[in-house]
């Protein structure tokens, strides 16, 4: 399966990362999505990562970059789909606050509009 | 006198990224005859992730190098899990240990590896010397 796959919809890129979140997946997927993200030069980013089954700081590490990134080119960002495990690692480092992540139910709305 | 272990597993990994996943599958599933809840063993994997992967990009900085990993399972529900590196050390444990603290400048790091190790185990404790290694010991009670 691919680790990561791209769809485009509304002025948005959805980045949706599958498998474990780790060091490992983060040095693989990091390129290609600021690749992407310089190509579309879309509105937002999103980051789903509602297809991921472990994450650890490397993870978060990919976050905070992509992030940063989207910031220096004035391109949104939104993290999808983090589930108990995945927040409470983004809650330890405060990014709660940065990164608008966002509930179950208004991730389950944006599933529809990003998704065929 | 303490009770030796009733089990143990004895790894020696090359510190390259994909034995990150070996590595946290290897301890979880030696971890799991605890009989540990889905908490702990999701607590155990991203600890073991994290010491391994500090190995793998700050002990060896990418070089060639080896991970040694020690795991024990008490009779009373311990698991201890020692990971050392024989690469680069710490010049300064305490700092290091910081939350958000990184060396890495790429803005790639979160600084939040040894922040997890300690949400995650009862009790963690790093021994380092610059130019010999690192030793992380974690400890951690299953099937609470």
């Amino acid at each position: 399966m691919q680790t990561v796959s791209f769809a485009e919809r509304n002025g948005e890129l959805t980045a949706s990362l599958h498998g474990e979140l780790d060091h490992c997946l983060a040095v693989s997927v990091r390129r290609r999505i600021d690749d992407k993200v310089t190509e579309v030069m879309p509105g937002t980013l999103v980051l789903d990562i509602s297809g991921i089954t472990f994450m650890d700081s490397s993870g978060l590490g990919l976050i905070m970059g992509r992030y940063t990134y989207c910031r220096t080119l004035g391109v949104g960002f939104r993290l999808y789909g983090a589930d108990g495990r995945a927040k409470k690692i983004l809650e330890m480092a405060g990014l709660c606050s940065v990164i608008d992540a966002e509930d179950e139910k208004k991730g389950k709305t944006d599933e529809k509009t990003t998704r065929k | 006198m303490k009770k030796p272990p009733v089990n143990e597993i004895k790894l020696v990994l090359p510190a390259i990224p994909e034995n990150e996943s070996v590595a946290r599958g290897c301890i979880s599933q030696f971890a799991s005859k605890a009989d540990p809840t889905v908490t702990e063993l999701a607590d155990i994997r991203c600890a073991v992730s994290e010491a391994v992967t500090n190995c793998v990009v700050h002990a060896y900085k990418n070089e060639k190098g080896s991970v040694y990993i020690n795991a024990r399972l008490y009779g009373d529900g311990r698991l201890t899990v020692r990971i050392a590196d024989r690469g680069c050390g710490i010049p300064d444990v305490e700092l290091a240990m910081t939350p958000l603290y990184t060396t890495d400048s790429g803005g790639e790091r979160s600084g939040m590896g040894f922040a997890i190790m300690q949400t995650f185990c009862d009790r963690i404790k790093v021994r380092s010397t610059v130019g010999r290694g690192t030793v992380v010991f974690m400890e951690k009670r299953l099937g609470r």
